[in-house]
């Protein structure tokens, strides 16, 4: 589904990423972990599309596609979606009316009609269920006032009722209490399947306790030093990530 | 050059979407402006003796003054001498009904998306089309007539109530109240009367369209809105221009009066042509607009979307002299490219227990400037006054400029006054979250800027809310990018 190769990028002239390879099949879960600075979220973010990034080197196949030629939006209508670490507000516009912006204009591009009034808020009302959100924090501004909480189950909502192929959540677990990790964590397994793949980019192993993964792979000065399964996360969480920065900087010299 | 303003570059590219001309045979005044001019619309108009008098004074207190200069705004001075006071397009006589106006009129009108015969009647809105200088149509005359409630052109209410207009006329704005007005009170050509009988509840939205189609012609319309004790309005104006090189001068006056328990909605989107990219040509809008809440108990609510014009030199007020009386101003003032706006209210509290309501939305892209400029003031013997300002700056790109001049004067203790602004900026992140879900760039901004202008939409009658937020995504189309 997702095939990142030799994939450089840097910010304002800086390098962050410097070579990742990476596999992603369907049906898997891949958790991209790593200490501060390692460039797990700018990873994320050059997915996405963001434009501070330049991607200097490399490519990204997806569904067999060129994904860094598409502008952020056909990412996203294509099947992308990033659980933003920090959602931003938008003043004025609700959740509801945002999400059926978004989701006619992703249904357009794929040649669906747009769903009218009734049938959208019934499959609202569907995937409220599974983030246990209120319709009323729906009808507010868009993560205007919404605690951490709330705007996190949000971005998952919104990954529910958009449907992508491929997800990637960066540090959706940060902010979040153990209720609140635990309600956003069932919501990602609900909607996983054998068609759609997820990328979980996180700092820490507690969130892995939740959403399982079939790999861990741990990114260190812009390159992905360490690959393995949940195992490893175990061990990253006891033995923190000195060892591994030793063992790479070791190697380099 | 950052993203932002590579996205605002492209967003603000936008052709004004109206800037056409239609060539039709015209009853024109000569170029110009003396008193044989003001005689001249004054006879063609057959007004009475008084009229023409109070026209003569106007005209010569207007030669006393000076132009304003304290707006922040600047464009080459107005030549009044080069301008033509009175345009109407040709008809042998005064149609009846709208089987009798010229179908290329109403034609015109079609091509605004202003259709006075089918689609209006059945929304139910009452229209009064202003061309230039004359009142084309008015339409539902009849259904209202039954209700004892007026609307018809200005020079009709001059004809058939002459005793209504005497007594109104000037009372809310006197004749000499500032530069424009005096000038307006000197030239006006039409406009619309309304009357609202006692406890009369006007069933439909009343409505006037401007547009001003010929070349190097002022349009001075003037508005006289009344409402007698427990009545009723709401009244809509929109207004457009054809595309030109040189700017053209729009110089209104609109004045409303409300008796006790009385309340009256006045909404306006106006889209005169902004003038191209570089500034080239678009309208000069020099408008004056006042209500007086004059009964106890009355409301004055004015709620305005300002998208186009070069120049835009506009103040609608409310006196609050009833006790209990309540003013309300909701705006959102858009300005791209060059454009200027120099916009706000005064609330003038006279009466107890008065409240007024501000609240004030800028959104300023390209190289334009956007100025709120509002005056609170409470007199010796309006005990209790109340009022709340809120002032929201929104910028796009870093070349565009908001202000913010509130003057507020207090002299009477218990009054509470209340002032909020802010200033933001639509982001990038906003933008590319967005984008994110699938949704592009320009569908992005007008999102965007409609929630950020929502609760003075929320203040238009519906039909109106849908037309206002497509003039906001168009208006500030190609600015980002």
């Amino acid at each position: 589904m997702l095939t990142i190769k030799n994939l450089h990028a840097s910010i304002e002239g800086t390098p962050i990423l410097r070579g990742i390879n990476l596999e992603v099949k369907a049906g898997e879960v891949h958790a991209i972990m790593g200490p501060n600075g390692s460039g797990k979220s700018t990873l994320a973010s050059v997915l996405a599309g963001r434009e501070e990034y330049e991607v200097t080197e490399g490519e990204v196949i997806f569904q067999g596609k060129d994904l860094l030629e598409m502008a952020p939006e056909d990412r996203a209508r294509e099947g992308v979606f990033l659980a933003f670490q920090y959602p931003v507000e938008i003043p004025g516009v609700s959740s509801t009316n945002f999400l059926r912006t978004a989701l006619n204009q992703v249904r357009e591009y794929r040649g669906q009609e747009p769903l009218d009034a009734v049938k959208f808020l019934s499959l609202m009302k569907e995937k409220m269920k599974l983030v246990e959100i209120d319709q009323k924090l729906l009808s507010r501004s868009l993560n205007e006032g919404f605690s951490g909480g709330e705007k996190k189950r949000n971005e998952i909502f919104q990954m529910a009722m958009l449907e992508p192929t491929l997800s990637i959540l960066d540090e959706t677990d940060s902010g979040l209490d153990i209720d609140a990790l635990r309600i956003v964590s069932n919501g990602v397994n609900q909607l996983k399947s054998d068609k759609n793949a997820t990328i979980v980019v996180t700092h820490y192993q507690r969130l892995l306790d939740y959403i399982v993964p079939d790999y861990v792979h741990v990114l260190y000065k812009g390159r992905i030093v360490k690959s393995g399964t949940k195992e490893l996360a175990l061990e990253l969480e006891e033995k923190g990530y000195d060892w591994i920065k030793e063992e790479v900087d070791s190697a380099a010299v | 050059m950052s993203k932002d303003n590579q996205i605002l570059e492209e967003f603000t590219s936008k052709e004004y979407e109206h800037g056409w001309s239609v060539n039709y045979e015209a009853d024109e005044a000569p170029v110009g402006l003396n008193e044989e001019i003001i005689r001249w619309i004054s006879a063609k108009k057959e007004e009475p003796e008084w009229l023409l008098e109070w026209r003569l004074k106007a005209f010569r207190t207007w030669q006393t003054m000076e132009e304003p200069e304290w707006a922040n705004i600047h464009y080459p001075k107005v030549d009044f001498q080069k301008l033509r006071y009175y345009s109407a397009p040709k008809q042998t006589k005064k149609p009846k009904s709208l089987d009798e106006v010229d179908p290329e009129l109403l034609a015109i009108y079609e091509r605004l998306g202003i259709s006075l015969n089918e689609q209006k009647r059945l929304q139910g809105i009452a229209v009064d089309a202003v061309l230039d200088s004359v009142s084309v149509a008015t339409t539902f005359k009849d259904t209202l007539a039954k209700l004892g409630i007026i609307f018809c052109s200005f020079s009709e209410a001059v004809k058939e109530h002459p005793e209504l207009v005497k007594k109104y006329l000037g009372s809310v704005v006197p004749m000499t109240d500032n530069y424009y007005a005096a000038l307006n009170s000197a030239v006006f050509s039409d406009g619309s009367f309304c009357y609202i009988p006692k406890g009369v509840r006007c069933p439909m939205e009343l409505s006037t369209y401007f547009r001003i189609n010929a070349a190097n012609t002022g349009q001075f319309e003037r508005t006289l809105i009344v409402a007698e004790d427990e009545s009723y309005v709401s009244y809509l104006e929109g207004c457009t221009a054809p595309q030109r090189d040189e700017n053209q001068l729009h110089a209104a006056v609109v004045e409303i009066y409300a008796a006790a328990h009385a309340e009256v909605k006045y909404s306006t989107v106006q889209n005169w042509f902004p003038g191209d990219k570089e500034g080239k040509g678009g309208i000069y809008n020099f408008v004056t607009k006042r209500g007086i809440c004059a009964g106890d108990h009355s409301k004055i609510s004015w709620t305005q979307v300002e998208t186009g014009s070069a120049v835009t030199w506009k103040y609608p007020s409310c006196i609050l002299k009833g006790d209990n009386s309540v003013g309300e101003f909701y705006s959102v003032a858009v300005t791209n490219n060059m454009q200027q706006a120099d916009t706000g209210t005064k609330m003038i509290h006279i009466g107890k227990n008065t409240k007024s309501r501000i609240v004030s939305k800028g959104i300023s892209a390209g190289k334009s400037q956007n100025s709120y400029r509002g005056q609170v003031q409470v007199m010796k013997r309006a005990t209790n006054a109340r009022n709340f300002s809120q002032c929201d700056s929104l910028l796009m790109g870093d070349r565009c400029g908001a202000h913010t001049f509130p003057y507020i004067d207090i002299q009477n203790p218990t009054a509470k006054v209340e002032h909020e602004a802010t200033t933001s900026k639509i982001g990038e992140d906003q933008i590319f979250y967005c984008n994110q879900r699938g949704i592009d760039t320009e569908d992005a901004v007008a999102l965007i800027v409609n929630g950020y202008a929502k609760e003075v939409l929320n203040q238009l009658p519906m039909e109106f809310a849908v037309e206002a937020q497509k003039l906001l995504a168009l208006t500030l189309e190609g600015s980002v990018g």
